[in-house]
């Protein structure tokens, strides 16, 4: 199995496949406790949709660098959603579902209209559960990636204490005159970022899993914000390694196997906490 | 000059007023105690005075050398803090957020500040426990000393002992009425009729078209005071 591994080094392709799921699940996984302890998870999944539709335009206008217009318009729709899930007449959970239903619809719609290769339903497979897509990136891509992976860190770390203050509570933070709103909106485009990051790593469908899940997990384990944090962080990295390991040697799809590496450490982290009472 | 004085200010939302007319001064050192019946636009008067919410009419004016963002707040817990993994060192350090301005990180001043308050509420012994492992006072408790980061001079406080048990509660008045001692000036919506009138040298009541400002003696003279009191406080007063 270990001479397998070492044979498959040697491609270039899979070390960029590595260093990019590691910086893709660590970033993923840093704004997931915000993202769940402030009822923002369904945003992430809405916004996967969005970026599905948002792929499937890039085909149709045939978009050569995909990325360049699927980041700029997941970041629009990010901040349409937390607009209007402010807005007391409309309700935030519905306008998300509109929103991502109909790019998911839409988007599936164009690709059929207009089919940019002829094997249709395995564009759109790759698409939504990633299956390949982590191993064909280009050399740009990674850097890309890597580049836009440490910036999210970089902003993460610097606005920590800002960070935590928003989520913990709002309005006490609003009171004392630090600027919720601009906040929400860096959070919310942050989000936007990693998801179009990490759709090269498990697909459309499979995003809210990369965040959500270490997020869950690191709470079974810690009590404080910085130990969840942290924890989250390298359990996110732990299962994105094993995960895409796994799918090397055992040839499985990599985004299925990271997320089912997450559930299994999910579930070991339930049971310690149960275990400890 | 008063702390904060609010001139014939109307609440409310989107045009649809719930107070209307509304005038009062906070003086340093005050103790003033908010009540009236629930929906009677109490918390809508608090944002208000945050700066949460814009009033509809009238104005807000801070004198004394203070500023909206130096009102130290205790609002009322919400859902998400229940389920909340953090310390008790964490969310009282958060209180410094506003002095800390657009520095990234607390510095020594900010914890200093962040320990002395802990101490205050006699809180330093569960500086690293988890928040939601708490009681609902040992809570309440670490939630006014991230209040007291926040400001010098003036705590509001809103509902400050809901939910908490009798002897609890008692303690809770003890330690605001202790701070009041020292000089912080307190503005506290309160549900507690008698506790109202123990404790405030202050009293507004508002409500429909009826409000009453003024200082405890004639609130107890007034005749919405004696209803209120009779109706509301009638086993304790």
């Amino acid at each position: 199995m270990i001479q397998t591994l070492q044979q498959y080094m040697q491609f270039p392709f899979v070390r960029y496949a590595l260093i990019v799921g590691t910086l893709i699940a660590l970033c993923s996984s840093l704004l997931g406790v915000t993202l769940v302890l402030k009822r923002f998870s369904f945003i992430g999944d809405g916004l996967s949709h969005v970026a599905f539709g948002a792929i499937a335009i890039a085909g149709v206008l045939n978009i050569s660098d995909d990325m360049l217009f699927v980041m700029p318009f997941t970041v629009f729709c990010a901040i349409l959603l937390l607009r209007t899930g402010r807005n007391a007449r409309v309700k935030g959970d519905a306008a998300i579902a509109m929103i991502s239903v109909g790019a998911l619809a839409v988007g599936y719609l164009l690709l059929n209209l207009f089919p940019t290769s002829s094997n249709l339903s395995g564009d759109v497979c790759s698409t939504l559960f990633g299956s390949t897509s982590i191993l064909t990136l280009t050399q740009a891509e990674v850097w890309l990636c890597a580049v836009l992976s440490l910036a999210v860190v970089v902003l993460f770390v610097l606005f920590y204490n800002k960070l935590f203050a928003v989520t913990f509570d709002e309005d006490f933070a609003r009171a004392v005159g630090t600027r919720v709103e601009a906040y929400n909106l860096l959070i919310a485009v942050v989000i936007a970022v990693i998801i179009v990051l990490a759709m090269n790593l498990v697909g459309s469908l499979l995003i809210s899993a990369l965040i959500i899940f270490p997020a869950l997990s690191a709470m079974r384990l810690f009590k404080s914000f910085r130990g969840v944090t942290v924890c989250a962080a390298i359990l996110s990295v732990a299962c994105a390694v094993s995960g895409m390991l796994i799918s090397i040697v055992g040839g499985t799809p990599v985004g299925s196997t990271i997320v089912a590496v997450d559930i299994a450490v999910f579930a070991v982290c339930a049971l310690i906490e149960r275990v400890r009472g | 000059m008063a702390l904060i004085t609010c001139r014939d200010l109307t609440l409310g939302y989107e045009s649809h007023a719930i107070l209307e007319h509304l005038s009062f001064t906070v003086g340093a050192g005050d103790y003033l105690c908010v009540v009236g019946e629930n929906g009677s636009g109490k918390s809508t008067l608090m944002r208000t005075m945050l700066g949460l919410q814009k009033p509809l009419s009238g104005s807000i004016a801070f004198g004394d050398g203070m500023k909206q963002n130096e009102i130290g707040y205790l609002p009322q817990q919400t859902a998400i803090q229940r389920d909340f993994p953090a310390t008790v060192w964490e969310i009282v350090l958060s209180g410094c957020q506003a002095r800390a301005g657009r520095r990234f990180f607390y510095g020594k001043a900010d914890k200093a500040t962040a320990a002395h308050n802990l101490e205050r509420m006699g809180m330093t012994g569960f500086r690293n426990r988890c928040y939601r492992e708490l009681s609902g006072g040992q809570q309440q408790r670490v939630l006014l000393a991230r209040a007291l980061c926040a400001t010098r001079k003036l705590l509001l406080l809103d509902e400050p002992v809901s939910g908490l048990d009798p002897k609890v509660t008692a303690e809770m008045y003890g330690l605001i009425e202790g701070l009041n001692r020292e000089g912080v000036t307190i503005v506290m919506i309160s549900h507690d009729i008698a506790a109202a009138v123990r404790y405030a040298t202050h009293i507004l009541h508002v409500g429909g078209t009826k409000t009453f400002f003024g200082d405890i003696g004639a609130y107890r003279d007034s005749a919405i005071g004696r209803r209120f009191i009779a109706l509301e406080g009638g086993d304790e007063a």
